[in-house]
């Protein structure tokens, strides 16, 4: 701890800090712009001066820029100084001689940065009387408005687009007063993390594009603690919904989890919720019109009757309440897990890693101080966006040592990159084919799942050797081997990443050998996989069958009514195992948000809340659990799916076995019968919590016409609805103060009405939330266990004369069933194609973009060509979950042939 | 008396400047011989310390101290750069060297890249110095061929490589750390120290900057003492400077002279005096970044010292001439708009003060002028201080500024109160 002296009063920091972290850690006031938590100092504009005085009897001082000097042991500044006061005013002063004053009709208006700073500064007269320079914006694509007459050169957006986030096609153009930052030419933002500069730049250049669709000030706004549904992460979010439409989602801060940042699809992925597909009324026999809530659930308890002759279908994008209400329906033997058979194998496998091995699964955010990364079959920038970015962070790790060996403190953002330079720490990126990362890697290695796996043991192998040897390995995967073993060794905190994404049990298994040979050889690593959903892991923990055992169940005839949740079929099983099911059965009951070919099957369906219209919790994939609450109350008839599931049994006139009124009933009920989730309870506090007898509001204090947005209908202001799940309220009343961390809906605090209001909800700045970050971790490894090796090391790889080893391709907008349906990502998916080497392309003459036929199993595809000279020979590679793709499991053998094109334009993505 | 002006005494203008054979045969190269058989890197910086030569850039920091900088047990490589950007309004004394007599700077480069035990060493020059590039490299060719550069120096088992690197041309990049960037392929965006360039400069290497006019001394005070250096000078700062005079002297031109040759003698000896009809107004003695001086300061030694006694500063020495038939605002305009042009657009003061103050001094020059802007100028030159900007363009940038809105107020006032600019 250093002791330093602001304003005459002594105060306790870290040390290590700059001065401006200190004094914001202290909940002082001092306005900044070019300075980020997680970016840190750069010293460019020049808003957060102080008066530094070199002991007390100096009383003039000098003005220094707090965020450039180290708040060391015995430093006395002044921000209150008089000098230094007006210094500030006069940042914002120039400032403004180029902001128009447009906030009435900027986005950014009413959470901007720039506002509240200037508001602290004092300065309000404007002495400048000279006209303002002006821009020409470009269209940076559907995600990111540019408005540029607004910047202030900051140089955040350029500092985090490529600095941080690794971003190529965007920069700091011209100089002096009209530094203008943008792509070269108009054009999409090619970052997968482009939707951050929204939040990072402090006034109105970059807005939400989507947000300006359905425009909504952030006072408006009825915000609440949520979690992103879009990928297996569980970054937390923060969507805000106005006149029953989500309107946008922001980052929630989460110390171990998201910190700062969200990926796009997380950020832009929201608006399936105000979908036309919505279900929101109950359909029974394909009705639509005119169905009540009392006769679907009349309908319901009729086929619910006999327990024993129904089977239930789970989902990895429903919640843990929602699976357990349906596994309580159905009973744990006639529960199924809603993934195909191979990924439920993964997500087995990959829970018996993390708890039997030795090797813990880091949080996302210390994927970031990891100092060496072996990747494994995982496309982790498309398959968990996130952690790409958090990678990024990694391979900076052991440069970092250099410069605290030189006493550059690594807060001085500019010092430490031209120190670093190009340098970059181990990371090793094996993937079929070529990623994103691979221009940070140290080496990358091609090669089909087997060999994967087979790098991945000889690593195992090189570490310690009682992991099982590979044998006829080529040399030079030998001796790739013993390099990749070497550097994981030589870290402190090596991590090895690897997942279900490419479908192979054989390369995670090897991730496992990996991680495990490092920890019993003395060097603690990390084990990161990546799951599918959001809630996949949550589900695997939950157990049950697999989907071809619904099937044979269902052939045998022992199944009158099939109850599907959450969850499109059409997407988990091929179409023929699929019909077999739906035929078995006598009936089919779905609940589900969007009308799917799976709710076109259903006898009844009732239509169920999505992330932002009911509560729940959800298991990430490092075994986070973590809340996400009902942002409001929408129209029509919907409700959780584990209350149309309780209902359903009351109807049933099995209410006993549901006694759920409410969110913590059911967690409890669960945590009861399931003792792994236990924890649960302790993910947030109960519904009947309180601050002061007062609830948490989900309406900021200043939200406006409450009374006038229902007086077309009534000049009566409707009683707000009641929330028997949570203790956040659906109004602007409730606790002035600030929530337990997972109960914060939205960062506000007096004088900060930016994101950056965060500063204020943190322990200290970039740490965790005060009280700690929320989330509770249900799986922990067993503490120093000798792993237990797996032993099977799959067969060299064989490229096959007339059949191709098709693997998947994950595309991180398109691939994902919910986020595709916002009209943004729409508009950025991946189209289909199939991937091949060049070689086996010629030897097939298949021009490039010229149609290919590719026969899997039953199904068949027809696909225009692409060329990957990176992608082993006999190998290609498929685009899954793309609208409009038949599901096929893969990896699998299958046999392509050259089509001539009878219209290059357009591709026909054929169904058998 | 060739002596007395070392720097220049090969330098024969409008003819081309001694080739190797030439340079040799009239002492060239000797410096080298010397130290890299009899001294060592640390005798050479103790040298060039004991001859307090001061860096010629403008700063005025001693050149040996700033070589001593990189530590002896510095990891490899080691950067040399030769700062040759030299673009500082009304400056011309680096070009004239240059053109003049190239192998005067590149022995200098060698001996001081010999101090450092630099690996490399880097010309950054300007990119309209088109007549200089070409004479760099021709020189720099017959260098490697002579074995002065490259391999294995004179059988040292030292090596050194020398490039040639032309600037895209910005007045940022002449401030070192700017420069660096620049020689990265980066933005010319000054780096804050520390860490300073002996620890971290080019790529992140221990690295030294020089001006060119600094490193042209360090043959002579190899070849003849470090005392017989600061005999040269009429002050205790060693050497002979290269002045310089432009405006309406009868003269204009580079001149080598003692350190310490005053004003007046610079002006009337050497330049001649003011052309007939024309009286002396105002002088900015070191470049556009130095303060307004006026006549009565004629007597004061231009040296780093006694010019800083006077408010002003020695800047690059070259002196610019304000006239009584040149407006003052007009000047000092000119200036700012060039200082706000130049802002590289990294720190808020730079680039919003500067272009503001340029802007006021414009409506003064088109009639718009308003007194009550006149405590905004003079705000500007209280807060674009050392501390508060990121590098020191726009704290030099107020030199001008505050002395002229110092000196010449009832102009601002004639111009207010005319509406008008009484020159035009």
């Amino acid at each position: 701890m250093a002791k330093i002296i602001v304003d005459d009063r002594e105060y306790e920091v870290k040390d290590g800090q700059n001065l401006l972290e200190a004094c914001l850690s202290l909940g002082l006031n001092l306005p900044y712009f070019c300075w980020h938590p997680a970016m840190d100092s750069v010293g460019a504009c020049r808003q957060c001066a102080v008066k530094l005085y070199r002991d007390e009897n100096d009383k003039n001082g000098r003005l220094v820029m707090a965020c450039m000097t180290p708040a060391a042991d015995g430093t006395r500044i002044s921000i209150e100084d008089a000098e230094a006061r007006a210094f500030r005013a006069s940042i914002i002063e120039w400032l403004m001689t180029n902001h128009p004053h447009d906030c009435p009709v900027c986005d950014e208006g009413g959470e901007c940065h720039l506002q509240d700073m200037t508001v602290m500064t004092g300065h309000n007269y404007r002495r400048y009387r000279f006209g303002k320079r002006t821009f020409y914006n470009q269209n940076l694509g559907p995600l990111v408005n540019q408005e540029m007459n607004r910047c202030i050169q900051c140089y955040r957006c350029v500092r985090f687009y490529n600095d941080y986030a690794g971003g190529h096609d965007f920069g700091a153009f011209l100089l002096h007063d009209t530094v203008y930052f943008g792509r070269r030419e108009d054009g999409v933002l090619e970052s997968e993390f482009s939707g951050n500069l929204v939040e990072v730049c402090p006034t109105g250049v970059f807005t939400d594009k989507t947000l300006k669709q359905h425009y909504t000030r952030k006072w408006d706004l009825t915000t609440a603690p949520s979690i992103c549904v879009n990928c297996s992460l569980g970054c937390n979010t923060i969507p805000g919904e106005r006149y029953g439409m989500l309107r946008r989602i922001h980052n929630r801060y989460n110390g171990a989890v998201n910190g700062y940042f969200l990926c796009d699809r997380g950020r832009y992925g929201y608006e399936f919720v105000n979908s036309e597909r919505r279900i929101r009324h109950p359909i029974l026999d394909r009705k639509v019109q005119g169905v009540t809530k009392e006769e679907a659930l009349s309908r319901a308890g009729e086929l619910l009757k006999d327990p024993a002759r129904v089977i239930g279908v789970g989902s990895p994008r429903a919640s843990l309440e929602a699976n357990f209400a349906l596994r309580t329906l159905v009973g744990p033997e006639r529960f199924f897990l809603g993934i195909s058979p191979s990924e439920a194998r993964l997500v087995q496998q990959s829970i018996a890693i993390l708890r039997d091995g030795p090797a813990r699964t880091p949080s996302l955010r210390e994927i970031e101080k990891a100092d060496a990364v072996l990747v494994l079959g995982e496309d982790v920038l498309n398959s968990a966006p996130m952690l790409g970015l958090a990678l990024r962070q990694s391979v900076r790790q052991k440069p970092l040592r250099r410069a605290a060996q030189m006493r550059i403190p690594l807060w001085d953002d500019k010092a430490v990159r031209e120190l670093v330079q190009t340098e970059r720490g181990p990371l090793y990126v094996a993937t079929p084919n070529r990623t994103r990362l691979d221009e940070i890697a140290t080496r990358t290695y091609r090669a089909s799942p087997q060999d994967i796996a087979r790098l991945g043991h000889a690593v195992a192998h090189a570490i310690q050797s009682d992991a099982p040897v590979v044998e006829e390995l080529p040399e030079e995967i030998r001796s790739l081997a013993e390099e990749i073993a070497a550097a994981l060794k030589d870290a402190e905190r090596p991590v090895v990443v690897s997942g279900v994404s490419l479908g192979s049990l054989e390369v995670m298994q090897a991730a496992a050998n990996v991680a495990w040979a490092l920890c019993a050889a003395g060097h603690p690593a990390g084990i990161f996989l990546t799951q599918m959903e959001v809630n996949s892991l949550g589900l695997g923990l939950m157990n049950g069958k697999t989907l071809d055992e619904a099937v044979q169940t269902a052939r045998s005839g022992q199944v009158d009514t099939l109850v599907i949740l959450e969850n499109d079929l059409y997407r988990r099983m091929d179409t023929y195992a699929l019909e077999e099911l739906l035929s078995s059965v006598a009936h089919v009951i779905v609940i589900d948000h969007l009308s799917n070919p799976t709710t076109e099957r259903a006898e009844v369906v009732l239509p169920a809340a999505t992330f932002a219209e009911g509560d729940g919790t959800l298991v990430n994939n490092e075994g986070r659990a973590q809340r996400f609450y009902q942002v409001f109350v929408p129209e029509g008839e919907i409700q959780e799916s584990w209350r149309w599931l309780r209902d359903a049994m009351a109807a049933a006139g099995r209410s006993s076995q549901a006694p759920w009124s409410n969110l913590d009933d059911i967690v409890a009920a669960m945590a009861e019968e399931l003792p792994q989730f236990l924890p649960v309870l302790q993910v947030a506090p109960p519904a009947g919590f309180r601050i002061a007898g007062m609830k948490v509001p989900r309406q900021p204090a200043r939200y406006s016409g409450r009374t006038a947005m229902h007086a077309h209908i009534s000049v009566h202001e409707p009683k707000p609805p009641d929330d028997p799940d949570s203790p956040l309220s659906f109004t602007m009343e409730g606790t002035p103060l600030q929530p337990p961390a997972a109960l914060i809906p939205r960062f506000w605090s007096p004088g900060w009405n930016s994101v950056q209001a965060l500063n204020r909800f943190q322990e200290e700045i970039a740490g965790p939330l005060r009280g700690g970050d929320p989330g509770v971790r249900l799986i922990e490894p067993a503490e120093g266990q000798q792993p237990a090796y797996f032993r099977h090391i799959p067969a060299p790889f064989a490229a096959r004369k007339s059949e191709w080893l098709v693997i998947p391709l994950h595309h991180i907008f398109g691939s994902e069933e919910l986020s595709v349906l916002s009209p943004a990502v729409a508009q950025l998916s991946a189209r289909p194609y199939l991937v091949l080497n060049p070689g086996d392309a010629a030897a097939l003459s298949l021009v490039e973009g010229g149609l290919v036929e590719v026969k899997l199993n039953d199904t068949a595809y027809r696909l225009p060509a692409k060329f990957s000279s990176e992608l082993p020979a006999g190998l290609a590679g498929l685009p899954v979950g793309l609208p409009g793709m038949a599901v096929a499991s893969l990896p699998a053998w299958g046999r392509l042939a050259s089509e001539t094109p009878l219209d290059s334009s357009a591709a026909e993505v054929g169904k058998q | 008396m060739e002596m007395e002006r070392p720097l220049t005494r090969n330098i024969r203008p409008g003819q081309e400047p001694l080739d190797i054979q030439a340079y040799q045969a009239a002492g060239g190269y000797q410096a080298v011989h010397k130290a890299i058989k009899n001294m060592t890197p640390q005798q050479v910086i103790d040298e060039v310390k004991a001859s307090n030569l001061l860096g010629r850039g403008g700063a005025g920091f001693p050149a040996g101290v700033k070589w001593g900088f990189v530590s002896p047990q510095a990891p490899h490589p080691r950067y040399l750069i030769i700062n040759a950007d030299e673009m500082e309004p009304a400056t011309f004394k680096d070009r004239y060297l240059m053109e003049g007599d190239p192998h005067q700077l590149i022995e200098g480069i060698i001996l001081a890249a010999y101090a450092l035990q630099a690996d490399v060493a880097y010309i950054f020059l300007r990119w309209e110095y088109k007549l200089a590039a070409q004479r760099l490299r021709k020189a720099i060719a017959e260098a490697y061929q002579r074995g002065y550069l490259g391999r294995n120096i004179l059988d040292s088992g030292w090596s050194l490589e020398l490039r040639l690197h032309v600037s895209a041309g910005r007045y940022m990049c002449g401030e070192e750390t700017g420069l660096l960037n620049a020689l990265e392929g980066k933005r010319a965006n000054p780096r804050n120290k520390p860490p300073f360039p002996a620890t971290v400069g080019l790529w992140g290497r221990p690295s030294n900057v020089n001006n060119v006019e600094t490193i042209c001394n360090v043959p002579h005070i190899i070849n003849n003492g470090s005392a017989w250096f600061l005999s040269l000078s009429r002050t205790d700062e060693g050497g002979t400077k290269i002045y310089g005079a432009s405006g309406r002297v009868k003269r204009p031109g580079a001149f080598e002279a003692p350190m310490g040759t005053p004003l007046r003698e610079i002006l009337e000896d050497y330049a001649g005096g003011m052309q007939d009809g024309y009286k002396l107004r105002a002088i900015l003695p070191g470049g556009a970044s130095t303060a307004f001086v006026l006549p009565e300061h004629m007597d004061t030694p231009m040296d780093f010292k006694n010019m800083a006694k006077i408010g002003s500063s020695l800047g690059t020495g070259t002196i610019m001439v304000v006239d009584d038939h040149t407006c003052p605002i007009g000047v000092m305009e000119n200036l700012e708009h060039f200082f706000a042009q130049e802002s590289c657009g990294w720190c808020t003061p730079c680039w919003a003060g500067l272009r503001w103050s340029a802007r006021i001094l414009k409506s003064f020059e088109e009639g718009e002028g308003r007194m009550e802007d006149l405590p905004i100028l003079e705000d500007h030159s209280h807060r674009l201080i050392p501390g508060t900007t990121y590098c020191a363009l726009a704290t030099v940038a107020m030199n001008p500024l505050s002395s002229g809105v110092r000196y010449f107020r009832d102009e601002f006032e004639r111009h207010a109160r005319e509406h008008r600019c009484p020159w035009r």
